[in-house]
């Protein structure tokens, strides 16, 4: 991060909170020509739960470990939320839910145990990428198409030069053809790779009295770490709890986006070493678009919670740059579900602070004026 | 559902700060290994024993001070979804505290000045000054960089009321500075120990009058800026009493000040001072009232655990204060024990204040619940609007048939 404080405009992103509008750098202090907004969707119908982003994530950008094994004791999650050093973070949701019959779909089988006579060479359609998760599965068919975790290289995959921000991957033909979760079991796992949304309206951006945060040319919100000083005010405006406060360097830290490495036309780590393509980076109105199709797929599917999360730019943050195709409701991933930018209020508690500031200085005055003596 | 396996771990939450656990009914394997005698312990129910992941729709038994029913709502394992505020106690609420006590003496302070108090025109100028550097020091101890406090003042963000408040607080303790050094050097030169000094004199008197004003005028923003400081956050109970705080921390603050001049200035001299305490105690009695009951399930933090039996307190202490307050014209001991308790319940106040935020941040039931309700409010009207529509379409198409 070589972000410099003087060529980079630190109060104009403010403007932008108390206004709904889609394109977050615009009328910031850069050219009219600055590049699109860059973004992520994260499909979570893919996810299987590999944590490549967040290992890569933390490789890249030198983020610290959190502490020891940090086991959260209730699944395979260890890093728990996001945070200051946790800028990536995988949900992990064992969900009880109503018996399925398996339903040939053509995928390689991987179920866990003996798969169901049903589904020639299959173990039904697990929600999430086939990670079906019951830690002892023996495979029983291919591996998954996308990519061989074995052979998984994070580091070599980082170095690889991105495609053009512009132009994006066709996601590979076996990312979008999963089927309605649930398993034989009576129990479906979910898993999400959650990140800084990059807020249209950000809070923490708003609230920030240094400047530190700022909005960058690609619509990201970025910390400068040199000029952050630790007051920990974005903390707890950032409505989703992203965010955090690093004890060794006493200020704020958060995903970047890979500011850095968008700056040279590649890809973000997480992105380029997701092996499912369930975190997909790219021009937001591409991904929005992509958001869709995919939603409606899962739809026709018969997934019956399937939704897009962030991506409406109506909402209270007027819409995320990193949003995301969940399969239950925000709040079982650990996301509020209406999330409101918290500047949204602030003119009218200023105005209630003047009326305030106003009583106690007429109600003061009355105290003198009220005696003699 | 195997959610009946779980029923019997009610109100048996694990030790704060352990994650929850899942139904022993499920547990094989790995999460066996996991188990630890905490988990089996009985203490009260906490946050994280709700909110299983997914159908983890249940009730929390056997809590104590419940003063609403319990609202049944999903979540990620119980976890809060909010980061909590890393604003450390006691530097914070004190922060909140002494703001009001200093911006409110500034205003005495000033007013005493004009109307020939000089007592409690000393007292209120010294509490406007220590106020503000204490006000100072706490600020800057909490922040991560202390070295980097002067980069709050490299910008002007309305935005941020930090930074509002940093373009406040700075030239109101320069201004309290002078008010108060006028206050400490006039005698001092008048003493004529510093004769070289003595010439400068003269200017002393209005000096300290005019930075008495200025201070005055900026006294009331920094009482209320800290409501909107802590209210324009995601903390759901700080940012949903937003239209209220400020008047309780202004009440707050003059009932704080008002106390201080009853303990300091003679009784003929303060009866402004008992004024303002009493004015102030019944601005922050109301307002505080309103807000805990117009909040609703936010505003339970404010009723429940140790901040709720703190808020109880300062209410008492700010009430009886008041009442002592009435009858301190007659008796300087009973204006000193007033005072005291004012201030005592200024204080508890701030700090009860910003532990039910904490408190509100930790348990996810707070950020989902209200929004969950809003979603769903949203989206019935949608449809009742869509379907509305639709009828007046087949109305339409009905009657040109």
């Amino acid at each position: 991060m070589s972000a410099s404080t003087d060529s980079r405009p630190t109060t104009g992103g403010h403007r932008k909170g108390f206004f709904d509008t889609p394109s977050p750098a615009d009328g910031t202090g850069y050219d009219a020509d600055h590049p699109p907004r860059m973004g992520f969707f994260t499909d979570t119908s893919v996810c299987i739960g590999c944590k490549a982003c967040e290992v890569a994530c933390k490789e890249w950008n030198m983020v610290p470990a959190t502490g020891e094994m940090d086991l959260t004791g209730t699944s395979y999650d260890n890093s728990s939320m996001l945070g200051a050093s946790t800028w990536r973070h995988v949900a992990f949701v064992e969900q009880p839910v109503p018996q399925r019959a398996p339903v040939g779909l053509g995928m390689p089988g991987i179920g866990p145990g003996p798969a169901p006579a049903a589904t020639p060479g299959g173990g039904g359609g697990c929600g999430s990428g086939g990670g079906c998760g019951s830690g002892g599965g023996s495979s029983s068919g291919g591996l998954p198409p996308v990519a061989d975790m074995g052979d998984f290289d994070v580091l070599s995959s980082l170095e690889g030069t991105a495609t053009d921000p512009g132009s994006l991957p066709a996601p590979s033909a076996g990312a979008g053809e999963q089927g309605p979760s649930g398993s034989p079991e009576g129990v479906r796992w979910l898993m999400a790779s959650d990140v800084c949304k990059h807020c249209t309206n950000a809070a923490c951006l708003d609230v920030c009295p240094t400047g530190a945060l700022f909005r960058t040319e690609f619509g990201t919100v970025v910390v400068q770490d040199d000029v952050c000083n630790g007051c920990g005010y974005c903390i707890p405006a950032c409505p989703y709890g992203v965010i955090g406060k690093r004890e060794s360097t006493g200020r704020a830290h958060k995903c970047t986006l890979c500011y850095d490495r968008l700056g040279e036309g590649m890809t973000p780590a997480c992105a380029k070493a997701c092996p499912t393509e369930s975190i997909q980076f790219g021009p937001v109105d591409e991904l929005r678009r992509r958001a869709d199709e995919r939603l409606a797929v899962l739809q026709e599917k018969g997934e019956p919670k399937a939704q897009l999360y962030g991506h409406d730019t109506e909402d209270g943050v007027g819409g995320d740059g990193a949003f995301f195709l969940l399969l239950d409701d925000p709040e079982v991933y650990g996301l509020p579900p209406d999330p409101v930018v918290t500047t949204r209020d602030l003119p009218d508690m200023w105005k209630h602070a003047a009326m305030a500031a106003g009583t106690m200085l007429g109600a003061l005055a009355l105290s003198f004026l009220g005696a003699r003596r | 559902m195997p959610d009946s396996a779980g029923e019997p771990r009610d109100g048996a939450a694990p030790a704060p700060g352990e994650g929850p656990t899942p139904d022993r009914g499920e547990r094989h394997g790995w999460d066996q290994l996991t188990t630890t005698p905490s988990e089996q312990g009985t203490l009260t129910g906490g946050p994280q024993d709700r909110g299983r992941p997914g159908a983890s729709r249940r009730r929390r038994r056997g809590a104590e001070e419940l003063m609403v029913p319990e609202a049944e709502f999903q979540s990620y394992y119980g976890r809060q979804v909010i980061h909590t505020p890393t604003w450390k106690v006691p530097d914070v609420p004190l922060y909140l505290y002494l703001g009001g006590l200093a911006g409110s003496s500034s205003v005495i302070g000033a007013l005493a000045d004009a109307t020939g108090r000089p007592v409690l025109r000393r007292t209120a100028r010294l509490a406007g000054s220590i106020g503000s550097i204490g006000s100072v020091v706490a600020l800057i101890h909490d922040l991560g960089m202390p070295s980097r406090f002067l980069n709050m003042l490299r910008v002007f963000k309305v935005t941020s009321p930090l930074s509002v408040g940093s373009w406040i607080l700075s030239p109101y303790s320069a201004f309290a500075g002078v008010a108060a050094a006028a206050e400490v050097g006039g005698p001092l030169l008048a003493s004529g120990r510093l004769p070289r000094l003595a010439p400068l004199l003269p200017l002393v008197g209005p000096v300290g009058r005019a930075s008495g004003v200025a201070a005055a005028v900026l006294g009331p923003p920094l009482a209320t800026y800290t409501a909107v400081l802590i209210a324009d956050t995601a903390v759901p109970t700080w940012h949903e009493s937003y239209p209220e705080l400020p008047f309780v921390f202004a009440g707050s603050g003059m009932a704080a000040a008002g106390g201080l001049g009853m303990i300091a200035a003679p009784v003929h001299e303060a009866g402004p001072a008992r004024r303002a305490a009493v004015a102030g105690a019944a601005l922050e009695l109301g307002l505080s009232h309103r807000m805990e009951h117009r909040t609703g399930l936010v505003g339970e933090p404010y009723k429940i655990g140790r901040q709720g039996r703190w808020l109880k307190a300062a209410k008492a202490l700010t009430a009886v204060g008041a009442v002592g307050a009435l009858f301190a014209g007659r008796s300087r001991a009973v204006g000193v024990a007033s005072g005291l308790a004012l201030n005592a319940g200024s204080l508890l106040t701030r700090f009860g204040v910003f532990e039910a935020g904490m408190a509100s941040a930790r348990d996810p039931k707070y950020t989902v619940v209200p929004q969950r309700e809003r979603l769903e409010a949203r989206r019935r009207a949608q449809a009742e609007a869509a379907a509305a529509a639709e009828g007046q379409d087949a109305g339409r198409v009905g009657s040109a048939a």
